[in-house]
């Protein structure tokens, strides 16, 4: 070690220091007081440390896993509850462990600006951020053969121009008429089947809203009102001029590792995870779940405890065959003539040797020469 | 138009479903059409569905029309008299089955008072919504319907008498008690059910207190002196049979006491015991693994030069033995022929079970325990009047339980044993607690159950008063002496040199893969290491191929087939690793161990 970095080992965290000096300041203690605080804190915190050989990735598994298996006792008694259904409980936490793509419930958590914090503005903006597309909006559609056209009945005539405009704008080689309550758009055609798919296609269209967002209700939370929505596009939220950027969040690991980086995406990890123990009263220490989500996240990627992300990243292919997916391991390391190095736990396990961690980490070693 | 569909498959149309169902349901009551038929009328989804099929579940009610159950007074009298029976009642349309369609197109009341004129049937019985093993728990109503779903459960585990015919079968395994008691709080299960011929319990005073902490988290104190009267005895019988098979080419088993020389032979004293034609003779006192019937059988796979070989080198020992951790008394035997003519011969084997520490008992409620002490009857309570309980049950396991019912089967049971009345106590129906008490009160008893007490072993008063009664308690299937096990050497599988599994294989238990990430998460490594050595050995590896080398025994030479006489490195591992490396082998992975020499 060098020694700036077995100086800096010594010290305490700035935010540790900082509540240290508070301390000194309330307790208007003396310099050699203070002195001795700070002695008594350090050692403290150094006990505190994991000693070397101590296997921390297997305690953190261990307790995170005994509440989680606590968690698959109660969750399943809320079956057949209506209202918003939120995944939460267990089936939560192992979305979140696998780095599942897009969570079951994508949800958004959506502040407003400092000047637009009140429930009129938020509850506009909740209204308009919501995703209509023309089946929301219509009241009857038609398809009328003998014109080739399908006819639209608009639920409220004054967005007619909004919805004609969204139409023309989006399917091409079509005419859109509006007369009327009715908009009528008709297309060129040989086969009726087209005009059914015409149909599909214009009932699919965006009319207004952000992409994905399903609903969004308004809510106070102290003094701040907060939108939350279900469904979440967290690009498009941060570009609406009155939302706080700062704030504003998803429940979505990789949105937020595309949008935002891969530190905010560990941010969402460890928040998420601890909402969720948390959520069934089960109390975990932060570390834990700060060394998972370090692990899920330091390659720059969003990475799945599992076969095909932490798991399957293992460089001893024995440990690798043990898992997961034995054959091909195995075949694979046979092709590509790979060779391994037994220094893993699991390794040494399974060909009955002594594991390097706890008391297996060091080897005695005596230098006869230098007894003098 | 409303779609009539048949056992699912659509058979026409009607304008007039109602009246349709009402129809059949006239013609199904008259005896016109099968009573197996069922009709119902989906209003909401405009079917009539007709269901003619097997594997419905079916249930009886007593029909009602306008009002006026159909099973008068009068057809009561004469179905007492026995003058009618049930088949009657339903050929003549008095009580019906449902199936789960049917029932949604009708109103159905509990009791007879609860009839309205919209009533279309009533309940025969409020607690026929229990099944067999759920009917036997008296009180229900009184306990958390978990309880009685685990009682329930329980019941089908008790020891009792499960075959009148008990003496004449040979099940491979069975249980039997020995002095089965009738319950004195009783459902009318028990009366409808031929329940006094097989009996599954013994009535027990059972005091509600703490004794010393001997009974916490749910295990219970026992009167030593019930024990040895005979409380919850039973005997558990196992057969075993041994069959003197013929093989190809007209040798064959033959059975008796083997001779000496012969493969496998186990010395003079293992067959001592058995009668000259190699059977254990009855009321033989049988240990764990010892002989039952002595048998000899040829080789089974001859090599070349064996099949000139005759005489005992080529006649292997093959006698059955009692299994491992068994002990007991041949009772009876049977010698027969099976089908194939072959010579069968069948062992039963008794082994009495005195309830000990570690067996498992019941009550009907859901209050499972295991005995934790048994304590000398003159060290247990008593009270003024010397009544000593058999059962000292821990009353924290009733709050959070809620099993009011056992309360109330060990204050009925207090009244049956001193009024000498059985107590019925059918689910909705049962006596009441008001009642109860009362006739506590007349036999002189406080009308609360509860009693004075006397430490037994210091004759001092206890302070609080101690609720005690009279229980039905069960011995569960669970007793210790069928799973107690240890092992500190012994066998281990060919395949792996691992230890075998199981207690019948005298098997070690296994420290699994959960217990080695504990011991990794302590940093024992060392104790790991320790743990995983059952199957360590030392393996001769060649270092120029990595592969396993051979052992020339002629010439006490250490050879690789593939490099001759190269150096080789003895590297100790688990044989498991070594047959993981043949395996790899086998499917054309060469794992090729680089090995150095310290």
């Amino acid at each position: 070690m060098s020694e700036q970095s077995q100086k800096t080992s010594n010290e305490l965290p700035p935010k540790l220091m900082g509540e240290v000096e508070v301390v000194v300041k309330e307790k208007k203690l003396n310099k050699a007081n203070a002195e001795k605080l700070l002695e008594r804190i350090k050692l403290e915190y150094a006990k505190s440390k994991f000693e070397p050989a101590e296997s921390i990735g297997i305690i953190a598994a261990q307790s995170i896993s005994e509440p989680a298996t606590q968690m698959t006792m109660r969750t399943y008694h809320f079956a057949g509850t209506a209202g918003i259904r939120v995944t939460y409980g267990l089936p939560r936490l192992i979305e979140i462990f696998d780095a599942k793509k897009e969570p079951e419930t994508p949800m958004m958590t959506v502040y407003m600006k400092r000047e637009h914090n009140n429930a009129n503005d938020a509850a506009k903006l909740a209204e308009a951020i919501i995703e209509k597309r023309v089946v929301n909006v219509i009241d009857k559609i038609s398809i009328n053969l003998n014109e080739n056209s399908v006819e639209l009945e608009i639920l409220d005539k004054r967005k007619s121009d909004s919805i004609e405009k969204v139409i023309s704008g989006n399917i091409k080689n079509v005419t859109v008429k509006g007369r009327e309550s009715k908009i009528i758009v008709s297309m060129k055609v040989e086969d009726i089947k087209e005009l059914q798919k015409l149909k599909e296609k214009i009932l699919a269209l965006q009319v207004s809203g952000i992409k994905g967002i399903k609903n969004a209700l308004v809510r106070k939370e102290g003094e701040d009102w907060i939108i939350n929505t279900i469904g979440t596009n967290l690009s498009d939220a941060l570009s609406i001029k009155e939302v706080d950027e700062k704030k504003t969040y998803t429940n979505s690991i990789h949105e937020t590792a595309t949008v935002l980086g891969i530190e905010a995406a560990r941010s969402v990890i460890i928040r998420e995870a601890l909402r969720t123990m948390q959520e069934q009263a089960l109390d975990i220490d932060v570390r834990y779940v700060l060394l998972v989500s370090d692990i899920m996240t330091f390659s720059g990627d969003v990475s799945s405890i599992g076969r095909y992300g932490v798991a399957g990243a293992k460089t001893s292919i024995l440990a690798r065959a043990a898992f997961e997916e034995t054959i091909k391991h195995l075949v694979r390391a046979s092709i590509r003539n790979e060779v391994d190095t037994l220094q893993g736990v699991f390794e040494n396990v399974m060909i009955g040797q002594v594991i390097p961690a706890g008391t297996g980490m060091f080897d005695l070693i005596v230098k006869p020469d230098e007894e003098k | 138009m409303v779609s009539i569909f048949v056992d699912g498959r659509f058979m026409g149309e009607t304008s007039e479903p109602e009246k349709m169902a009402a129809n059949i349901r006239m013609k199904r009551r008259s005896g016109a059409i099968p009573y197996q038929i069922n009709v119902a009328y989906n209003k909401h989804l405009n079917e009539v569905r007709i269901l003619t099929d097997s594997g419905r579940v079916r249930r009886p009610v007593i029909i009602v029309e306008n009002g006026v159950r159909k099973l008068t007074k009068d057809l009561m009298d004469k179905l007492n008299k026995g003058e009618i029976n049930w088949d009657h009642l339903v050929k003549t349309g008095i009580i019906e089955f449902l199936d789960s369609e049917e029932e949604e197109n009708t109103l159905i009341a509990m009791h007879d008072s609860d009839i309205t004129k919209e009533h279309t049937h009533v309940e025969i019985d409020p607690s026929v919504i229990l099944g067999l093993s759920a009917s036997f728990i008296p009180y229900p109503e009184f306990n958390r319907g978990d309880r009685v779903n685990y009682g329930a459960k329980m019941v089908g585990q008790s020891i009792g008498v499960f075959a009148s015919n008990l003496l004449s079968r040979a099940d491979t395994k069975s249980n039997f008690m020995i002095y089965p008691n009738k319950p004195l709080v009783k459902t009318n299960a028990y009366d409808i059910l031929p329940y006094n011929s097989h009996p599954n319990g013994n009535n027990v005073v059972i005091a509600i207190a703490s004794f010393d902490g001997f009974n916490m988290e749910d295990s219970i104190v026992i009167n030593a002196g019930s024990l040895q009267k005979g409380l919850l005895w039973s005997y558990m019988v196992r057969s075993y049979e041994a069959e003197q098979k013929r093989y190809l080419g007209g040798q064959e088993d033959v059975i008796g006491i083997p001779e000496a020389g012969v493969r496998g032979y186990a010395g003079e004293d293992a067959y001592k015991h058995l009668s000259e034609d190699g059977i254990s003779n009855p009321e033989t006192s049988l240990e764990s693994d010892q002989v039952i019937i002595g048998r000899i059988s040829p080789l089974r796979f001859l090599g070349t030069m064996d099949r000139f070989v005759t005489g005992l080198e080529n006649i292997r020992e093959t006698s059955l033995r009692l299994r491992h951790g068994d002990h007991g008394i041949a009772d009876r035997i049977f010698v027969t022929d099976t089908t194939d003519g072959t010579k069968l011969i069948k062992v039963l084997v008794r082994d009495l079970k005195i309830p000990e520490i570690g067996d498992k008992l019941a009550s009907r409620h859901g209050q499972k325990g295991v005995i934790a002490l048994i304590v000398p009857p003159e060290d247990m309570p008593f009270t003024e009047n010397g009544i000593v309980p058999d059962i000292i049950f821990n009353p924290h396991g009733i709050p959070s339980r809620m099993t009011i019912g056992q309360l109330l089967e060990i204050l009925g049971g207090k009244v049956a044993a001193l009024t000498g009345k059985y107590i019925n106590a059918p689910a909705f129906s049962s006596s009441s607690e008001k009642e109860l008490r009362e006739m506590l009160r007349e036999a002189g008893y406080r009308n609360d159950g509860m009693e004075v007490m006397h430490d037994g072993r210091t004759g001092k008063m206890y302070e609080g008063k101690i609720f005690m009664g009279s229980a039905f308690y069960q011995k569960l299937d669970h007793l210790v002496s069928n799973k107690i096990h240890a092992r500190s050497r012994g066998p281990v599988t060919l395949l792996t040199k691992q230890p075998t599994e199981g207690r019948s294989k005298e098997g070690g238990l296994r420290l699994g893969e959960m217990e080695k990430d504990c011991l990794i998460a302590h940093g024992a490594s060392l104790a790991l290491k320790e743990r995983f050595d059952s199957d360590k050995s030392t393996i001769s590896i060649c270092s120029e191929c990595g592969l396993v080398a051979m052992t020339d025994k002629i010439k006490n030479k250490k050879i690789c087939p593939i490099d001759g006489e190269s150096k080789i490195v003895d590297v100790e591992m688990s044989y498991a690793f070594k047959l993981m490396l043949d395996e790899l082998k086998s499917m054309l992975i060469y794992p090729k161990l680089v090995v150095k020499e310290d």
